[in-house]
């Protein structure tokens, strides 16, 4: 019984992601400036983290583990490069 | 789906609020990003995600595996952290680079520059 | 012990940080004290600003104010969000004049001010030492001053300074 719970739960929980993704990816497309592209973008990689954290809730391998931490990273980096061109115009000065 | 139906009740039904803590701030947050209008409301929307949101299910996460496989397992709180660190960095990044360009753009509904605001004060009083 | 370990708090952090990530075994001890002494030397050639830490003992209340306001504003946000149109709600900019000159209490400040939903941090002046940040839901300006310069930054003062 716990277990079906948990099992819908967790599938409920991948669709809310997906669907947090979702609009993420309309407000990148849509966007009126650059700023919210970019703000957008960066929630969307939080977002992905969090999915790929649940799925390895769901197969029970801690693998999953070492790709979101890999997300976490790239996407951070990522952000702060294209936040610093906003600024600037370039990301190297 | 095993491995889920080893775990304890407890711990089952405990992950599961969690996960679903987590997931729906999470929803909101992006949700939020689509309602409001402006960059700076824009800008409040997706620390609803990576502050609790990332924490629930991380919470969640770190309760699963440590019942799972009877040993305490903690290196999820790493991803907290690190979240809870960066997301800040580029925030405080973006709302600065928008208020340089709202300002480069001279739009009305950002304040101007401390610095200036005082010049302006100052000139205002020599007249 | 300063020729030995420049910055004890960044080593001991990279030495949890390594077994976390693999396993918490003496093997995984050594390797990671090792790995962590090479990096804090390599740390020394950046010089980074020593932080000073007054009274530490108050770090730990602060930790638990943070999260509770950060839950607390989480809900208020997801409310605002649920509401929609319903509701008339004004956003703005708030100028705060600071006290605190230490930079690592204004970075620690600058993350608690972001990380916590509704509020954000957009410009600090250091000249004038004027904070601007950016509030969802302005229902009193002043109050929101009270609330950062009582809640967080006196706690900081006496934190740091």
């Amino acid at each position: 019984m716990s277990a079906t719970i948990l099992i819908w739960s967790l599938t409920l929980a991948h669709l809310m992601l997906v669907l947090a993704m979702a609009c993420n990816v309309y407000r990148v497309i849509r966007g009126p400036r650059a700023q919210d592209r970019v703000l957008c973008l960066d929630a969307m990689y939080v977002n992905a983290m969090l999915l790929v954290l649940t799925f390895g809730m769901r197969t029970g391998s801690t693998h999953y583990f070492e790709a979101a931490l890999v997300i976490a990273i790239i996407g951070f980096v990522s952000s702060v490069a294209l936040a610093k061109f906003l600024m600037r115009g370039e990301v190297i000065e | 789906m095993t491995h889920i139906e080893s775990l304890p009740a407890w711990a089952a039904l405990l992950t599961a609020l969690f996960v679903l803590i987590g997931a729906s701030l999470t929803l909101l947050g992006a949700i939020g990003t689509l309602r409001f209008h402006r960059f700076f409301e824009r800008v409040h929307a997706p620390t609803l995600g990576t502050s609790w949101g990332t924490g629930a299910i991380v919470i969640s996460s770190m309760i699963f595996f440590t019942v799972l496989q009877s040993r305490p397992v903690f290196h999820e709180i790493l991803i907290g952290a690190f979240i809870t660190v960066t997301t800040p960095v580029t925030l405080m990044l973006l709302a600065r680079a928008a208020l340089y360009r709202d300002r480069a753009e001279g739009r009305e509904d950002v304040p101007p520059h401390p610095a200036a605001l005082r010049r302006k004060a100052s000139s205002g009083g020599e007249d | 012990m300063n020729r030995v370990l420049p910055y004890p708090l960044l080593a001991a952090s990279l030495l949890i940080m390594w077994m976390l990530l693999n396993a918490f075994t003496l093997g995984h001890f050594v390797l990671g004290a090792a790995i962590s002494m090479i990096a804090t030397h390599a740390m020394t050639s950046l010089q980074p600003s020593k932080p000073r830490l007054r009274r530490w003992q108050l770090l730990p209340r602060l930790a638990a104010i943070v999260m509770l306001d950060i839950l607390r504003s989480n809900l208020a946000v997801a409310t605002i969000v649920l509401q929609g149109r319903r509701r008339e709600r004004v956003s703005g900019f708030v100028a705060i004049p600071l006290e605190l000159r230490d930079r690592t209490a204004l970075a620690l400040l600058a993350c608690i001010v972001t990380s916590t939903p509704g509020t954000a941090w957009v410009e600090y002046d250091t000249d004038t030492e004027i904070l601007l940040i950016h509030v969802l839901d302005l229902i009193d300006e002043d109050g929101w001053i009270e609330l950062i310069k009582n809640r967080y930054e006196s706690l900081l003062l006496e934190i740091f300074e």
